[in-house]
């Protein structure tokens, strides 16, 4: 089997012993075509992969700031469709690989075999589901293989030992790290159990550990060293692009604090998988 | 009657449900962020355990005939009865329950659980702000801390609910997002109970959420069912013909109906919010008018457009102002076992006039749709037939927005 291009970035970062970064943009704010600018200027930025949030109208794993830019998607008529066909448009871009986070309501509205389908033909790397734990994730667990997607899986700081090796053989590409137990949103500091649980992690597995939830400035990715190998961000990126006065501004608001980002973890050392 | 005896001894495919996994039939099931599957696993334990402790089954009934003055009575409407000419009407007299509704039933069995897990704080969401009302009565007589999440909508609807649970020492937060509805209360005390999990119970109020919540609030509401079917032999010598509840999230019809699903020959009725009338947007009638999806973490119908989004509801009642279900009451009508109708707001408001006016009763806004139906109902019936509703709850909490809607003065 041929190694996923997620994989690829990790192994890449990990040979050049440094941490990968990941962005979180909302699909859809302010526009598909702002997006659009958006996806280029982190590509602009080197940032090793891009998590592209489906606007969801009930997102209950997300913070005041990303829930906020889903209603303005939605607002504006952002549909699934249009998301896909946005990403076909920047298919020969050379955008980094773009992971589609999207809840399970929308997925099974869809149908999960045309909505993975879609998602591949559309370009998209992976899916992140948040709202689809490991127990129920099989069907679109075989889909995703069967189209050459990763399904990232999602640990929490209250996940159990039992769960965690079950997420451990169920996700593929990297494990996502929800670094506290709460809502997406940027906080000032990291949880001291966070860093055990990460140590635990990887004496069980070899996959990608990437940390998420909380994560808003370089700052805090210096105490990740040696433990994670990826890092995301959201609502600090969210909260640019909904700062900004219009497309052009957003977009070199993101460029800015993504290259930002990518400096501060590229200078730290991953975990030694 | 023991929460421990509410599953039959007999393995029907009816009642047996759910499985270890939460599913009836396909409904159910957890589609939740993986932060709260721990709580749940853990709620989920400390319900069985609860389910074979006497002490807790004495606790439990304990508090329901002190406290919450259970049983009830089963009353025949004679009045209700003379006027639609046809059928004989009885009422589960769940309004004559401490606080008011049915809604006090659940939160006594979960503020016990609570106890048992040895949480601190209770967090919960509301509509009409019974369940608001019934939590926070609940957490004020165990002395446990309340945050009660009440969409901005509802809050203006429901006044007296808010100042009674302000009143009771309960936090009402007023949730400002999407249609600041009940919807979004839940999405609200979800957020809430994703960052409080470790020290925090969500007392859920309705029969909706991920795996073992509708499970667990059928069980307690289950009373209601119980303690009719009883009544009816006792005071009637047989089963009734036909049973009628509400549905919003549906936990009052559900525990009304889960006692009488094996009995094939009693007809069981749910009734939905028809608001304005057919249209998207218009009303809440979600198991007439949705399809099956993912909503609050669970598979049930749901009303959402094509793209799983889910779709703005209308209905007068806030506590039917709803658009998913518990996935119970999905499986029934996929079943067939339950049948689903619908209300509309001008029928509801003239069976709530009606029943103040011919028996001395001032039923919830929620539940005159289930005797709005059973009017029609129970024309269409001989008069040997007994047609048994569900009296959900009293009205007071409505008065300023009937007197509101139909133009009159407070």
């Amino acid at each position: 089997m041929t190694m996923s291009r997620i994989s690829e970035v990790f192994n890449r970062a990990s040979g050049e012993s440094r941490m990968a970064f990941m962005p979180f943009v909302t699909a859809g704010d302010p526009s598909l075509e702002g997006t659009a600018a958006v996806l280029l200027a982190l590509r602009d930025a080197h940032v090793d992969l891009i998590e592209l949030g489906f606007p969801y109208s009930d997102p209950i794993a997300d913070g005041p700031v990303i829930q906020a830019s889903y209603t303005r998607a939605l607002d504006r008529g952002i549909t699934v469709d249009g998301i896909f066909r946005t990403m076909e448009s920047l298919k020969s871009q050379g955008l980094p690989p773009v992971l589609a986070m999207v809840s399970f309501a929308i997925i099974f509205r869809h149908g999960s075999a045309a909505f993975v389908a879609d998602a591949a033909k559309a370009g998209f790397s992976g899916l992140i589901i948040p709202d689809l734990p490991a127990d129920e994730a099989d069907d679109v667990s075989a889909l995703a293989k069967a189209h050459g997607l990763d399904l990232v899986q999602l640990i929490a700081p209250t996940t159990t030992e039992r769960r965690t090796k079950q997420i451990l053989a169920a996700s593929t590409g990297f494990l996502y790290c929800i670094s506290v137990a709460g809502t997406t949103g940027a906080r000032l500091e990291l949880p001291r159990e966070l860093i055990e649980q990460l140590r635990s992690l990887r004496n069980q597995s070899k996959l990608p550990l990437a940390v998420g939830f909380g994560i808003g400035s370089p700052d805090q990715v210096a105490g990740l060293e040696g433990v994670a190998d990826g890092v995301i961000v959201g609502s600090a990126i969210v909260r640019k692009i909904a700062e900004a006065a219009d497309v052009t501004s957003a977009a070199a608001a993101v460029l800015q604090f993504a290259q930002q980002m990518q400096a501060s973890v590229s200078k730290t050392k991953p975990s030694s998988r | 009657m023991s929460i421990a005896t509410t599953a039959p001894a007999a393995s029907s495919p009816l009642s047996a449900v759910p499985d270890e996994r939460g599913r009836f039939g396909e409904y159910g099931r957890r589609y939740v962020p993986e932060t709260l599957m721990y709580a749940l696993d853990q709620l989920s334990q400390a319900y069985e355990d609860a389910k074979l402790d006497p002490e807790f089954d004495r606790q439990l009934k304990d508090l329901l005939r002190h406290f919450v003055g259970r049983p009830n009575p089963l009353y025949f409407a004679e009045r209700l009865t003379e006027k639609c000419g046809g059928a004989r009407i009885y009422f589960k007299r769940e309004d004559l329950n401490h606080t008011g509704a049915h809604k006090i039933n659940n939160t006594m069995g979960q503020v016990l659980l609570t106890k048992r897990m040895g949480k601190t704080r209770v967090i919960a969401e509301t509509g009409a702000g019974q369940h608001g009302v019934a939590t926070a009565t609940a957490c004020a007589r165990f002395g446990l801390p309340c945050v009660v999440y009440m969409g901005e909508e509802d809050v203006r609807r429901q006044k007296l609910n808010v100042f009674i649970m302000r009143t009771m020492g309960a936090e009402v937060r007023p949730v400002t997002t999407g249609s600041r509805t009940l919807r979004d209360a839940i999405n609200e005390a979800m957020r809430d109970w994703m960052a409080s999990v470790r020290d925090t119970h969500y007392i859920i109020g309705s029969v909706v959420g991920p795996h073992p919540f509708p499970m667990m609030v059928r069980d307690f509401q289950a009373i209601i069912g119980r303690e009719a079917r009883e009544q009816c032999l006792n005071q009637i010598g047989r089963l009734p013909d036909e049973v009628v509840a509400c549905v919003g999230g549906g936990s009052n019809s559900a525990g009304m109906f889960y006692p009488f699903v094996d009995d094939k020959v009693v007809a069981l009725t749910g009734v939905e919010a028809g608001g304005r009338g057919g249209k998207p947007g218009d009303h809440a009638s979600t198991l007439t008018h949705g399809k099956p999806g993912i909503l609050h973490g669970s598979y049930s119908y749901v009303l959402q457009n094509d793209d799983g989004q889910t779709s703005d509801v209308h209905s007068i009642s806030a506590g039917l102002d709803y658009p998913g279900v518990g996935p119970e009451h999905s499986y029934w009508k996929d079943c067939g076992r339950v049948n689903y109708v619908n209300i509309l707001d001008d029928e509801a408001l003239a069976a709530f006039s009606t029943m103040a006016k011919t028996e001395g009763i001032l039923p919830a806004i929620e539940t005159s749709h289930a005797i709005a139906y059973v009017m029609k109902a129970a024309v269409q019936r001989s008069k040997d037939d007994v047609i048994v509703v569900c009296l959900s709850g009293r009205g007071d909490k409505d008065v300023n927005e009937v007197a509101r809607l139909t133009g009159q003065e407070m």
